[in-house]
């Protein structure tokens, strides 16, 4: 079997496995407070990441581009309460602007 | 805001740059058919850019399943938080396994009550699993021009997705120094760890910061 039928077989199967056993955890274990608080904050700490990562980050390289522009389009949206899809658009068109002119 | 469009803007946007990772895909040397199959079967972004940036760094298969499992187990602490919400058995637990990723439980999350949370889980999971397979074929398909990401503005819509999501939830004064925190942690560590392991290192920070009331 070639390297990347190994790699596509693979991973594909153990992603599956974590999805399914995190579906399959007894409630129980949700039922503690403190599990329930740290579980709360998680998603904050991980859309917070992959914002911070795939903004500035090419890789495992730190660069300020197109998307810091983007970013802060989208910042300046959602501070005026811009509905959702008007936010993720805004962020588009200013990157691609930045991409193309400067 | 609407759970419908929510779940409609998330799974363009992030379907759309399915495009992205079909490209990147056949452009390290994957097939078509390979490229379809990890959108399909693996069908969590980060983890299937993450087989093909390892591979095409000249890393060894082991190397890229273990960066990319590292990178789902996120995919696992989403389904333990939502197993309560949604209360499934047998072939739909199965189902909804495979479409727990990043933005079906952001959509959910950022919803007011439990029956918008399962409709936003529900059709964003569905959602983006179609689009981003359909924009995986035809990326790999080698539709060069929507395959640049960056002169379309995907590559900035993708955080600005993450950042929609996340805004509701910074409700308090913990959850604004979590974020602060997180950004500091998630850079410090970019340069410094193989990609993927910055955003998944935040997790101990919730767990430091939620441990105490």
């Amino acid at each position: 079997m070639s390297t990347f039928w190994i790699a596509v077989i693979g991973s594909s199967a153990l992603a599956f496995a974590i999805k399914y056993i995190g579906a399959s955890v007894p409630e129980t274990f949700l039922s503690n407070p403190r599990i329930l608080r740290i579980n709360t904050l998680i998603p904050v700490a991980l859309l917070t990441a992959l914002v911070a990562v795939n903004t500035f980050a090419d890789k495992t390289k730190l660069v300020l581009d197109n998307r810091a522009l983007g970013m802060a389009a989208a910042i300046v949206l959602l501070i005026a309460k811009a509905p959702f899809p008007v936010v993720v658009l805004g962020a588009a068109i200013s990157s691609a602007l930045a991409y193309r002119y400067i | 805001m609407s759970v419908k469009r929510d779940s409609f803007s998330v799974s363009i946007t992030v379907g759309a740059y399915g495009s992205a990772f079909g490209a990147s895909a056949v452009a390290a040397d994957f097939s078509v058919l390979q490229a379809c199959l990890l959108s399909l079967l693996l069908f969590s972004g980060a983890s299937q850019f993450a087989v093909v940036g390892v591979i095409a760094a000249g890393g060894t298969p082991l190397n890229a399943i273990a960066t990319s499992t590292l990178l789902g187990t996120r995919n696992g602490l989403y389904g333990l938080r939502l197993a309560p919400l949604l209360k499934l058995r047998g072939w739909k637990r199965v189902v909804a396994a495979q479409i727990t990723i990043d933005e079906s439980i952001g959509v959910a999350l950022a919803q007011k009550d439990e029956a918008q949370m399962r409709k936003g889980f529900w059709y964003t999971g569905f959602g983006v699993f179609v689009f981003w397979n359909l924009f995986t074929l035809a990326g790999a398909l080698g539709a060069q021009a929507i395959g640049n990401p960056s002169a379309w503005g995907l590559d900035a819509a993708v955080p600005a997705a993450f950042l929609g999501l996340l805004w509701p939830r910074l409700s308090d004064r913990k959850s604004w120094v979590l974020a602060g925190f997180a950004i500091l942690l998630a850079l410090t560590l970019t340069p410094n760890v193989p990609a993927g392991i910055p955003i998944i290192s935040c997790t101990a920070l919730a767990i430091i910061i939620g441990w105490r009331k």
